[in-house]
């Protein structure tokens, strides 16, 4: 299997306080791995700390045979392959769906306008948002900006798809929406690393399972594997307090 | 105090009046967009991350304190002592400065020592996400700023930039002193020849009131047309419920 993303010896603290401590794993290309763990574990570090939003406090991140975190290393440029998905939407307020999705692809990737267009209406679609073109982001709903953040993600063409609790800040009824479209693109062959509570989703599309806790890995493995049959007392514990 | 009076001084005097009228926009506006521009540039220096330490850094910190200087002077002393020390300070470098370009120079600093903290305030206001959705797509600081950050910075200091209008519309009065030919300055001359002190000065209160006026509505009107419509298009119609 090809690695995409490959970490060794992952470490970041904030001043004294440790979050991660030397975590190492792997990202397929064409996997879908679901973090899972209680809040203050890591994971969302672990995922803001891949695409550099946080700086690792060591440690080597390699993409495609690089190390990323070589000071030579164009960051902006790995950035593009990474599409992020924030738990707040994170939309750009001043510009509407259409423009979210293309503001990316005109000014970083340098695409021609009418390409940026029809590759925005693409995704759009995808996520079915694609009526919503003229919309601003205060006028949608929680779980359409977060369908339209997927499609701005998806415009930059990456070839990663990391996601921050995308359905933590949204309305029980909306989480379904959301979830459908993250379970299309898991079956279309996407490479995601997804950070999430939801458990039942986290089984039916995962490939991988990595649970966390106190900035470690505990353990990782097929979903049956770890949600079922949990070799750790750790998980086992954690597991038996979410799964009620 | 009487209407035919207030009639017959408007009837000898009011190219003198429109004059003066004139002048006191022209200052208030031009002074306005360069206050503007200052604030902009000071608001964007105040806010640019600062790397560790490098030589880029110091040369930037350097700049900030200058900067900061700048406002803290102008902010803490009166306009009206401004404009003496500007003007006759360059004049004493036997250089007579053009009187409406000293105005300008002055209200200018002026209104940019306070659009500067408006600005600063703009952009430290806009939630840390927006940057972090920028930057995650690739765009740098300078990228982020000009097509994320900024634009909505400017809606948000719309309203101050208006308030700083119309306070120049109505402080450039002072400007008077350094004999510029505001309306203030020109209510002075026709009262002084006329000696009709309140008809006279009675026309200019109402004529800076209807600026004033004027200014703030089309102020809003612009607000308005920025936030636009709550409702949007939808593409086809295909799905009922759009709310």
């Amino acid at each position: 299997m090809e690695k995409v993303i490959e970490i060794k010896h992952l470490n970041k603290s904030f001043g004294n306080h440790e979050v991660l401590r030397d975590v190492n794993f792997t990202v397929n290309k064409g996997e879908v791995v679901c973090l899972i763990g209680s809040s203050g574990s890591g994971k969302s570090t672990l995922l803001r700390c891949i695409n550099l939003l946080e700086t690792p406090s060591g440690g080597e991140i390699i993409y495609n045979g690089e190390n990323i975190l070589d000071d030579k290393h164009d960051v902006r440029k790995y950035r593009t392959h990474l599409g992020m998905v924030f738990q707040q939407f994170n939309l750009f307020n001043n510009h509407n769906v259409l423009k979210n999705c293309m503001v990316g692809q005109l000014k970083v990737l340098k695409r021609s306008k009418e390409a940026a267009k029809q590759n925005a209406l693409k995704y759009l679609k995808t996520v079915g948002m694609d009526l919503y073109v003229n919309a601003k982001p205060k006028q949608l709903s929680g779980g359409q900006k977060q369908r339209v953040a997927i499609a701005r993600a998806l415009a930059m063409d990456p070839e990663v798809m990391l996601f921050d609790e995308p359905t933590s800040a949204l309305d029980p009824e909306m989480v379904g929406e959301v979830l459908k479209v993250m379970r299309q693109l898991a079956d279309e062959g996407n490479t995601m690393l997804i950070v999430t509570h939801e458990m039942e989703f986290a089984r039916e599309v995962s490939d991988r399972i990595v649970f966390m806790d106190k900035g470690v890995i505990v353990e990782e493995g097929p979903p049956e594997q770890v949600l079922v049959n949990p070799k750790h007392e750790r998980t086992k514990e954690f597991l038996k307090r979410t799964l009620k | 105090m009487s209407f035919e009076i207030i009639l017959s001084i408007l009837q000898e005097n009011w190219p003198s009046y429109l004059r003066g009228a004139y002048m006191t926009l022209l200052i208030a506006i031009i002074s306005t967009i360069i206050g503007a521009l200052i604030g902009l540039f000071i608001g964007v220096m105040h806010t640019i991350p600062l790397r560790k330490k490098s030589v880029k850094s110091i040369i930037l910190k350097i700049i900030n304190f200058i900067l900061t200087v700048y406002v803290e002077i102008f902010r803490g002393t009166p306009m009206i002592v401004q404009a003496m020390v500007v003007f006759y300070g360059i004049a004493a470098y036997g250089y007579e400065m053009d009187r409406f370009i000293a105005a300008i120079v002055v209200v200018g600093l002026n209104t940019g020592a306070y659009m500067a903290e408006y600005v600063r305030g703009g952009i430290v206001s806009i939630d840390k996400g927006q940057y972090e959705a920028a930057e995650a797509i690739g765009m740098g600081h300078f990228q982020t700023m000009i097509h994320v950050i900024l634009p909505q910075v400017f809606r948000n200091i719309l309203p101050a930039t208006g308030n700083q209008l119309i306070m120049n519309i109505k402080d450039s009065a002072v400007l008077s002193v350094i004999s510029v030919t505001e309306l203030f300055f020109t209510t002075k001359s026709i009262a002084g020849a006329n000696f009709r002190f309140a008809e006279s000065y009675l026309i200019t209160c109402i004529m800076y009131l209807v600026m004033t006026f004027v200014a703030s509505r089309i102020l809003r009107y612009v607000e308005k047309r920025m936030d636009g419509q709550n409702a949007y298009q939808v593409e086809q119609r295909r799905e009922e419920q759009m709310y």
